[in-house]
């Protein structure tokens, strides 16, 4: 792989960027891999990634039946913060945060990390009490978060109407190195460093069946024919249940629809991302200049993409309410992913009935921030067969035992 | 936007009308029941990619529970049905079968 460097531009440029190579390559698949990871969103290359890096796993398969980057992760509205209640939810996201911040350095790709700080507003007594206590737990977690007062969040963000007729700002939730990445850099940055350590990225290639001998798995079917492994990695977020039965379990979640939009590009008028959960709606600033929405999920289970009309219309209330300067802006674009909610809304990574299969989904709204994190612990449970310490507490097995992670206070509103 | 009838009132309701109750025909397990039928029962779902039998409640109407059967591939709403059953109406079954052969059916 020839690394990306400011010499490579500037080398690129007096030959009329005729020497860049492809970021990474589009084999046939083989008859058989170590390990076969079902799904290339972030957090099935981050599992190949660090199943090359850090366990020297690399005769491995990822197998997308779109394109990479493509679900959840190419949808979504980037927002990265680790200011959860639960330890074990805090662990893996202040890891997850964390190897975010050198990603770009790691991958040699520009992620375009930007910890431009998260604000969450207390808008009730409640929800002031519910931050200060999460302010409090992330001390002792080691995350750092401060409650900062209503005249505090005025001087962050100019624009915010502090005290609304409905909900004034009583005051926020403030993680300074929070922020927003570029999500499909993720996606190719992890891939591109995936292919280069010679793993097979397998696009258009959609996962139909399940193989399995006397409860252990052996490959799977696919529309490009039978793929063989000796461990199956599932990682397809919203898809999971769907996989889940092909492999004969189900799983204690289901696949709602999220959605998101942006707004026509504008001057810069705000460096912070700003989540609303009681009037429901969040908003920040991309580097083109648009305002990113993130809107509610529906309440039914979906797997169309497309989200409802009236989630936008809530969401454009709420943040007209909040920033009154935005009133007349149009919009440009809206979406919406399949989003895989658990009963606590925590994730499920580790193993499952079915021997050498092992499952990664449940991150719902949140799972962008994730990532890296989420693939490190991944990549850990496949590689020695048993979660290790970051995903331990995240085993389907929890269901079983009533030991959740609650986090829907965490996750209020869809991010 | 959803549109389903409750078949209580006759009102053809927007899903902003109406409250989603998730899966239907839930098996209820109580006090005394396994570990595992009580997680089953708690949090596993179907969650198909098809047909799905769930649970509505217009809220914004008579407030009473009702069924629908759904289809949560292309949205397409096949019927609805009231609440006091254990399981869809053959004529539903039989009417979303000739539509969809390839359905595995109710189990
Ligand atoms: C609108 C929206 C906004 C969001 N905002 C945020 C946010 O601000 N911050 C945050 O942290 N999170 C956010 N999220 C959540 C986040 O996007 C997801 O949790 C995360 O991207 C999930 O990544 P993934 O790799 O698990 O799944 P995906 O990126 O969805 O990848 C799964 C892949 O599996 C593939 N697949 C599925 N079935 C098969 C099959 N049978 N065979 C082969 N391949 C298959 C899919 O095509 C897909 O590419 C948001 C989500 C949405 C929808
Ligand atoms: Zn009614």
């Amino acid at each position: 792989m020839r690394r990306y460097s400011a010499f490579a531009i500037a080398r690129e440029a007096a030959r009329y960027h005729t020497g860049w190579e492809r970021a990474w390559k589009s084999p046939k698949p083989k008859k058989k891999y170590d390990v076969v990871i079902v799904g290339a969103g972030g957090h099935g290359l981050a599992t190949a990634f660090y199943l090359g890096k850090n366990f020297g796993i690399t005769n491995v398969a990822i197998i997308e039946k779109g394109w990479l980057g493509g679900g959840n992760t190419g949808r979504n509205t980037t927002i990265i913060r680790s200011n959860y209640l639960q330890d074990p939810s805090a662990a893996i996201y202040e890891k997850a945060r964390s190897l975010y911040e050198t990603m770009s350095q790691d991958l040699n790709y520009n992620v375009m990390f930007s910890p431009r700080g998260v604000m969450m507003l207390a808008q009730t007594e409640h929800e002031v009490r519910g931050y200060e206590r999460t302010a409090h737990a992330n001390a002792l977690q080691g995350v750092k978060t401060e409650f900062i007062s209503p005249q505090r969040v005025k001087e962050l963000v100019p624009i915010m109407n502090i005290n609304g007729p409905r909900y004034p700002v009583l005051g926020a939730l403030w993680q300074e190195r929070a922020g927003t990445a570029r999500h499909d850099a993720v996606a190719w940055g992890y891939a591109r460093a995936c292919s280069d350590m010679g793993m097979d990225i397998i696009q258009k290639c959609e996962v139909t069946g399940v193989r399995q001998e006397n409860g252990v798995v052996t490959g799977v079917d696919t529309t490009l024919g039978q793929i063989d492994c000796d461990k199956l990695a599932m990682v397809v977020a919203g898809n999971a249940g769907h996989l889940a039965e092909m492999a004969g379990f189900r799983l204690p979640m289901e696949s709602v629809a999220l959605q998101a939009l942006v707004s026509e590009p504008i001057k810069p008028c705000i460096d912070v991302v700003v989540m609303a959960n009681t009037v429901h709606g969040y908003m920040s600033q991309s580097d083109k200049g648009e305002l990113v929405i993130g809107g509610g999920t529906d309440g039914f289970n979906n797997y169309t993409q497309r989200g409802s009309f009236h989630h936008v219309e809530e969401t454009v209330r709420a943040l007209v309410e909040t920033f009154p300067i935005i009133s007349r802006l149009k919009m440009l674009r809206q979406w919406g992913g399949i989003v895989d909610v658990t009963g606590d809304r925590s994730p499920i990574i580790g193993k499952t009935p079915l021997g050498n299969c092992f499952i990664n989904c449940g991150w719902g709204t949140g799972g962008f921030k994730s990532i890296p994190g989420s693939g490190w612990a991944m990549a850990e449970t496949v590689a020695k067969g048993e979660p290790g310490s970051l995903a331990g507490e995240f085993g389907l097995n929890r269901f079983t035992e009533g030991r959740f992670i609650d986090e829907s206070v965490a996750a209020g509103v869809a991010h | 936007m959803l549109i389903l009838e409750c078949p209580y009132c006759g009102v053809m309701a927007d899903e902003t009308d109406l409250h989603g109750g998730g899966e239907a025909h839930l098996k209820r397990f109580g006090p005394g029941s396994s570990d595992d039928e009580f997680e089953t029962y708690l949090f596993h779902r179907k969650n198909p990619k098809g047909v799905h039998f769930e649970r509505w409640r217009h809220v914004s109407g008579c407030g009473k529970w009702f069924h629908a059967a759904r289809n949560t591939m292309t949205l397409e709403v096949y019927g609805t049905y009231p609440a006091q059953t254990y399981e869809p109406p053959k004529e539903l079954v039989a009417k979303i079968k000739k539509k969809h052969p390839e359905w595995g059916g109710y189990e």
